[in-house]
């Protein structure tokens, strides 16, 4: 199969480390929550919340995860439903700043009903989205992330995957022209 | 992902293990969801379900309406009692008649066993049974399991007793086949009056030993006594008094005193305080029935959301 690496371990470590220092330029983290989307922002959130207390040593980031499977607009529209993941959100967002964080963000429409998932945890004082990688140009929405890992140009056909290494560093993100079986 | 092998849901009986396994896990997300400040998602929103009631129920008819509200769908509610049915109206004509006001999903009770399975290959809907007379009633069966499965993990092996009256009971079978599914071992225990004779032939064990069986299970689950079917001219009374019942079945502290380990005590409702349960047991730290009650708009929510969205 056609496949080749966009992002490699020691690029991937430092991208992840750019976008936690770049949060910091806009956020305090007194009153900021970063949200993982299931099921693979997740990681991802964990991630930029370890680096972020490296960084921010005498505060603890709080970080849930979020599931939108149940508001997500194509249902009915597949042949079978798609199993949710697990929404962990131990604590309520209202009046406060959320990162919204996912891996690729494609046609727009996870993150829409990642939107409306939200709002049944309070009504945040403001919303952030944060992807890995940016597959411009294949937007079905209005919507467009503030901190971007990596911007790639894409056609539909293509997959793009990441791969989370389990130590807790280091990663990889590969570029597929089809999508694997 | 992987799917629900049915298109409706007419009993345990044609559901797959992996089928169980998928509607837990869909209902712990339920759970969730109906915890939340917001206690609804909008998955169902352009569709329509008529809960057709055959006959009566209080709460699962409740419950299957919220389970579908908290979805956002649209809820149209038929009672038998006041329709045309007593005009003479065959079943298929009835339900024909409200699938062609664009109803999507039927969630269907009725008195005579196997009339969703009748039904389902009449019409041109997907049929959720909210119990067919004395044959099957799946989400009670799914709800107890789950339920179980919160309090004790994982079933295999575990030591499932249910008690009181089998006969009557779609709880009951469901419940078995259920269970079985599982991995769970079952005992049915009752008079010998109130349990059917060929009930062995499901493979569970069969005992009129109250405590015995007390002392054998993890978890009783007490039906019902069904006192419209006591007395009356033309009825058999199955057990010489409610008092002589209570004294050999009814589950009482003093008897869970006795055992050396907690059980968990399940019960279906509505209950017979003093006949079945005591007051004590039911409101005591091991029941777990008001437990049953909210699990059961979850797991309610998880089979309509899995049987609904299949195209």
């Amino acid at each position: 199969m056609d496949s080749h690496v966009l992002i490699g371990p020691e690029l991937f470590d430092r991208i992840v480390d750019r976008l936690a220092h770049q949060l910091l330029e806009h956020h305090t983290f007194q009153q900021t929550d970063l949200i993982g989307l299931q099921p693979r922002g997740v990681e991802f959130s964990k991630r930029l919340q370890k680096r972020l207390e490296e960084l921010l040593p005498d505060q603890a980031i709080r970080c849930g995860a979020l599931d939108a499977t149940f508001h997500r607009d194509d249902f009915r529209r597949r042949n079978h439903p798609i199993a949710p993941s697990s929404t962990e959100m131990n604590f309520l967002v209202e009046d406060r700043k959320v990162i919204l964080v996912d891996d690729v963000l494609h046609t727009g429409r996870t993150i829409r009903a990642g939107l409306d998932a939200l709002m049944a945890h309070g009504r945040p004082r403001s919303v952030e989205l944060l992807v890995l990688i940016d597959r411009r140009f294949r937007r079905e929405l209005p919507i467009e992330p503030r901190y971007v890992g990596m911007a790639i140009d894409s056609i539909d056909e293509q997959y793009v995957r990441v791969k989370w290494d389990g130590s807790g560093r280091g990663g990889e993100v590969e570029l597929f022209n089809r999508k694997p079986a | 992902m992987t799917q629900f092998s049915t298109r409706h849901l007419t009993g345990i009986r044609e559901l797959t293990e992996t089928d169980l396994h998928l509607v837990f896990q869909t209902a712990e997300e339920f759970k969730e969801v109906i915890n939340r400040p917001i206690r609804k998602v909008p998955s169902l929103r352009d569709l329509t379900i008529a809960n057709l009631f055959f006959e009566n129920s209080t709460r699962t008819r409740l419950s299957f309406e919220l389970a579908e509200k908290r979805l956002s769908a649209d809820v149209v509610n038929f009672s038998a009692a006041q329709s045309s049915v007593k005009k003479g109206e065959t079943l298929v004509d009835t339900v024909n008649n409200i699938l062609a006001m664009k109803v999507d999903l039927v969630v269907m009770r009725h008195p005579h066993p196997g009339a969703p399975h009748f039904l389902k290959e009449r019409v041109n809907t997907q049929i959720i049974n909210a119990g067919d007379g004395t044959h099957e009633h799946p989400t009670q069966a799914l709800l107890d399991a789950f339920s179980m499965r919160e309090k004790l993990g994982d079933l295999a092996g575990k030591r499932i007793a249910i008690i009181g009256d089998i006969r009557h009971s779609r709880v009951a079978v469901s419940n078995i086949l259920c269970l079985q599914k599982l991995g769970a071992e079952v005992r049915v225990c009752g008079p010998k009056t109130l349990i059917p004779k060929h009930i062995a032939s499901l493979g569970v064990e069969v005992s009129h030993d109250l405590d015995a069986t007390l002392a054998w299970c993890d978890v009783a689950n007490m039906l019902r006594i069904q006192l419209e079917r006591q007395g009356g001219h033309d009825m058999i009374p199955y057990f010489p008094s409610l008092r002589e019942y209570q004294a050999r079945f009814g589950l009482t502290q003093s008897r869970l005193d006795k055992l050396d380990h907690p059980i968990t005590i399940m019960h279906p409702g509505p209950i017979n305080r003093g006949v079945e349960i005591s007051s004590d047991v039911a409101d005591g730290e091991h029941a777990i029935i008001l437990n049953q009650v909210e699990n059961g708009v979850a797991v309610r929510m998880a089979v309509i959301y899995l049987l609904a969205g299949v195209r």
